[in-house]
């Protein structure tokens, strides 16, 4: 420790202003604050004493809520390689599989995305916030177990340089730095992203008699299409190779296929407590987004016209990405409603769009994605209105 | 009949070193300073005095060129010793080395009765020749107040809920009677009530308690329902063109005694308390002493930050430093110019904090008294909107669309969201719970003077 502090004062001059590498300061302190909380004091005027909080304890607090999804993740792309391949196998060979998988996507992910931070922060002479520590993790959570890594890359280069660098950096995006990803890929490969990719499948695997890689979503829109009950094709779904992968209880838990980090309601929702418990993310988005998604079923329940319409509306909690939207995404603080009456707003317009969409809209099997891009874009409004509202109760007290 | 007003919003920082309830017998302090930067809105200071004059407690030692009626005068007896300029000559302060007893210049002297009868000229006359005047502060802004305006009520916090606070029922013991007498002088002054609000909660003091010709309100709650602004804003609110005025029972107090006694007092009981010091307690002094011989022999290390007020919103003046003109209190905490291996994750149950994100356990055991130093714990960073000022607010007052209107210099904006409701302590507390290390109360400075000077 000795040595490394002394070291880095050694160095640090040279990264001053003035210095040879004076280029590289904020290269330099965000490495230097990240080994050292830093020897800064409070100013003369003002608070005296400052929070034990800081920006990079924040963001490793919603981290840690993720990783319960990104253990089981892990688990799950190598339970679903071996479930289509047939194969038996062990626990630890499914976590090995699903290890090889999922990780070189985190790396790539961080890796491309803290250098772009960290190219941003020496153009622009802006610190490196530590915001990326959290959508680096994002962002492979929410890719298909199979993706190329030279699109989790470009999908990472463009998400971080257009939709977070290009409006002055962290703090001032306007959408999900993530799902900007994911809707990068979705709308620049969508062949790569949609159809059979939810399950991990070398090139040339053979996968058992009467696979599907179909999702739920997927299920529900063809068996609509079909004018069959939904619960009932999601009941004998997976018949020969995979009994009762989308009965309800298997929803929850999530061992189906998916996103790397979102099949698992279950996972999310212990993410979401981490969440709530230590006061990271706001729990009024995360309940209001369910109470959206779970009203606009029963509503949809009953002007139903159409078997996904008559599917039950707890099941919309359960299946594709609103569990993991609604806690990671739809929560984080720069580009969700910034008021606390704006937050129930918010939450449930996500919920009811979503199903909205996923119920009316063929084009786009799963509606979240689009939904929290979509009401990013509505927060300022929503907070407009409250804003307003406040301003409006100061101006009716006075008498000029 | 006063009101009842429960707050729930805001934090108690529960800081090791509170002052023990007595008040210490350790020789007076040497010097006394006033400084023109202690208030706000003062255009020019125009000194009076020259080194080696001698003056008198209310002697008057400059005035302010913008309104010359505004007089500040000596705290204590005794020769002008340093006439302090900075940069620019601006004036930084007067020191004043003291008798060794303290005389005032003679002021007109009342009985309760012709006080009674006293008009309102003849009242802030007296109050603006002697320099008692200068304990009102006007809000909008908090600026020394404006004697040709006329306040719509006039505000006293009756206890103070910030960190290792002087408690108030010990240092206005035995002032009944003055503080009766400085209430019905501040009466004369506004054309509404004047509010003397306690904590339900906390012993309150007969001073308070038997109060007549005011409004008795009491609040609930946590820091900052001592803030006056608070209080202003659940009783009263300030709107648009409103003026409201407030003061410190130690200003009430001190008019009091002008008018009864015909002299300026500026005595008053401080705390001296902090984890650093060895043995807090309470002081008698005067306005503007020098902390000095407070803290000889008195301070457990030497690498200490003296601070002039509280935690919160004082201000860091030095071992050799002097109180300034409204402050109560001493603090002594540790200065924290350290490093810290991997401070941003490894778990602490020491780490104050309102928040409780992963490590930070504080939040298990608030009632454990904690040494807390100066460190900011973390790198001034990109807002982050996380709510949290939110929480520490108890106005109807969006703090982060106000923060953000001052940034943007938006002037209608600022108004509308509430400006004239706030000045810094009422924010303070978010400037200790930022995530991202802003100067919130400086922000909130800047915010009062663009609107103060357009």
């Amino acid at each position: 420790m000795k040595f490394l502090r002394n070291t880095l004062d050694k160095v640090k001059h040279d990264f001053e202003k003035g210095g040879k590498y004076e280029k590289f300061y904020y290269a330099f302190e965000a490495l230097e604050t990240f080994a050292f909380a830093p020897n800064t004091t409070a100013g003369n005027k003002g608070v005296q004493i400052r929070d034990g909080i800081d920006l990079k304890r924040l963001m490793m607090t919603v981290i840690i809520a993720m990783v319960p999804c990104l253990i089981f993740g892990i688990f799950n792309v190598g339970h679903q390689h071996f479930l289509a391949t047939g194969q038996a196998a062990t626990m630890m060979d499914k976590f090995w599989v699903g290890a090889l998988q999922v990780l070189p996507i985190v790396i790539v992910s961080y890796g491309v995305g803290l250098g772009v931070e960290f190219v941003f922060s020496m153009i622009r002479r802006h610190p490196v916030n530590e915001g990326y520590l959290v959508t680096g993790m994002l962002i492979p959570l929410v890719m298909p177990p199979d993706i190329p890594l030279w699109q989790v890359a470009v999908a990472t280069i463009f998400a971080v340089i257009i939709g977070k660098e290009a409006f002055g950096g962290t703090g001032m995006n306007v959408v999900n730095i993530a799902l900007t990803a994911r809707a990068f890929l979705y709308f620049a490969y969508p062949t790569q992203i949609s159809g059979e990719v939810w399950a991990f499948l070398p090139e040339g695997a053979k996968t058992v008699a009467g696979y599907s890689g179909a999702t739920p979503l997927a299920v529900a829109a063809q068996s609509s299409t079909d004018g069959t009950n939904v619960v009932a094709a999601l009941d004998s779904f997976g018949a020969g190779w995979a009994e009762g992968i989308y009965s309800f209880s298997n929803l929850f838990l999530g061992a189906m296929p998916g996103s790397i980090g979102e099949t698992s309601t279950l996972m999310c929702l212990i993410g979401a407590f981490i969440l709530w418990a230590t006061g990271t993310g706001s729990w009024k988005i995360i309940v209001s987004v369910f109470a959206g998604a779970w009203a606009m079923g029963l509503l949809l329940n009953g002007l139903a016209v159409n078997p996904y319409m008559e599917m039950p509306a707890h099941y919309h909690l359960v299946i594709g990405g609103l569990a993991f939207g609604a806690v990671f995404m739809a929560t984080d603080p720069v580009t969700a409603a910034q008021t606390e009456t704006g937050k129930w707003v918010y939450g449930f317009l996500i919920g009811l769009f979503t199903v909205l969409i996923r119920v009316f809209n063929p084009a786009y099997p799963e509606g979240i994605m689009l939904a929290i891009l979509l009401m990013n874009v509505f927060a300022p409004l929503i907070d407009y209105f409250v804003v307003s509202a406040n301003k409006n109760r100061r101006l009716k007290r006075a008498t000029v | 009949m006063g009101k009842f007003i429960r707050l729930k919003k805001g934090f108690d920082i529960n800081l090791a070193g509170k002052a023990a309830l007595k008040i210490s017998n350790t020789e007076q302090a040497e010097t006394f300073v006033i400084k023109p930067d202690d208030f706000h809105g003062i255009y020019m200071p125009k000194v009076l005095v020259k080194e080696g004059d001698a003056v008198k407690a209310g002697s008057p030692l400059f005035h302010d060129k913008k309104n010359e009626k505004i007089v500040f005068t000596a705290p204590v007896s005794g020769e002008v010793v340093e006439v302090k300029r900075g940069e620019k000559r601006k004036l930084l302060e007067i020191k004043i080395l003291a008798d060794k007893t303290v005389e005032s210049l003679s002021f007109n002297k009342y009985s309760v009765s012709d006080l009674a009868n006293l008009g309102r000229e003849q009242t802030i006359q007296q109050l603006l020749s002697s320099g008692a005047w200068i304990n009102l502060v006007q809000r909008p802004y908090g600026i020394v107040a404006d004697p040709a305006e006329t306040p719509k009520s006039i505000f006293i916090s009756a206890f103070d809920s910030h960190p290792l606070a002087p408690d108030y029922s010990f240092i206005y013991k035995g002032q009944e009677q003055f503080f009766q007498a400085g209430v019905d002088v501040l009466k004369k002054l506004t054309t509404g009530p004047v509010h003397v609000n306690v904590h339900s909660e906390r012993e309150i003091s007969p001073v308070f308690a038997q109060v007549k010709n005011a409004e008795l309100n009491k609040f609930s709650g946590p820091h900052p329902s001592g803030c006056v602004g608070v209080q202003i804003h659940h009783l009263d609110p300030i709107n648009k063109a409103d003026v409201v005025w407030t003061i410190n029972p130690a200003g009430v107090i001190q008019m009091g005694k002008l008018f009864l006694n015909g002299i300026l007092d500026t005595t008053k009981v401080i705390a001296v308390a902090g984890s650093e010091v060895s043995e807090p307690q309470y002081y008698k002094t005067y306005a503007g002493a020098s902390v000095k011989k407070f803290l000889a022999n008195n301070v457990k290390s030497e690498h200490v930050r003296v601070i002039s007020g509280n935690v919160l919103t004082g201000t860091a003046v030095g071992k050799e430093g002097h109180l300034g003109f409204y402050d109560q209190m001493i603090t002594v905490i540790p200065e924290g110019d350290h490093h810290e291996f991997l401070g941003w994750i490894t778990p602490s149950a020491s780490k104050v904090s309102f928040h409780r994100a992963w490590g930070l356990f504080s939040f298990l055991n608030r009632s454990k008294e904690a040494v807390v130093d100066s460190n900011t714990h973390g790198e001034p960073r990109a807002f982050v909107q996380t709510g949290v000022f939110e929480q520490v607010v108890p106005m109807d007052v969006l703090p982060t669309h106000l923060l953000k209107a001052i940034i943007a210099e938006d002037y209608d904006d600022m108004e509308a969201l509430g400006i004239y409701e706030v000045i810094e302590e009422d924010l303070a507390l978010c400037e200790f719970v930022d995530v991202s290390k802003h100067n919130v109360q400086s922000i909130v400075r800047e915010g009062i003077d663009l609107l103060a000077n357009a």
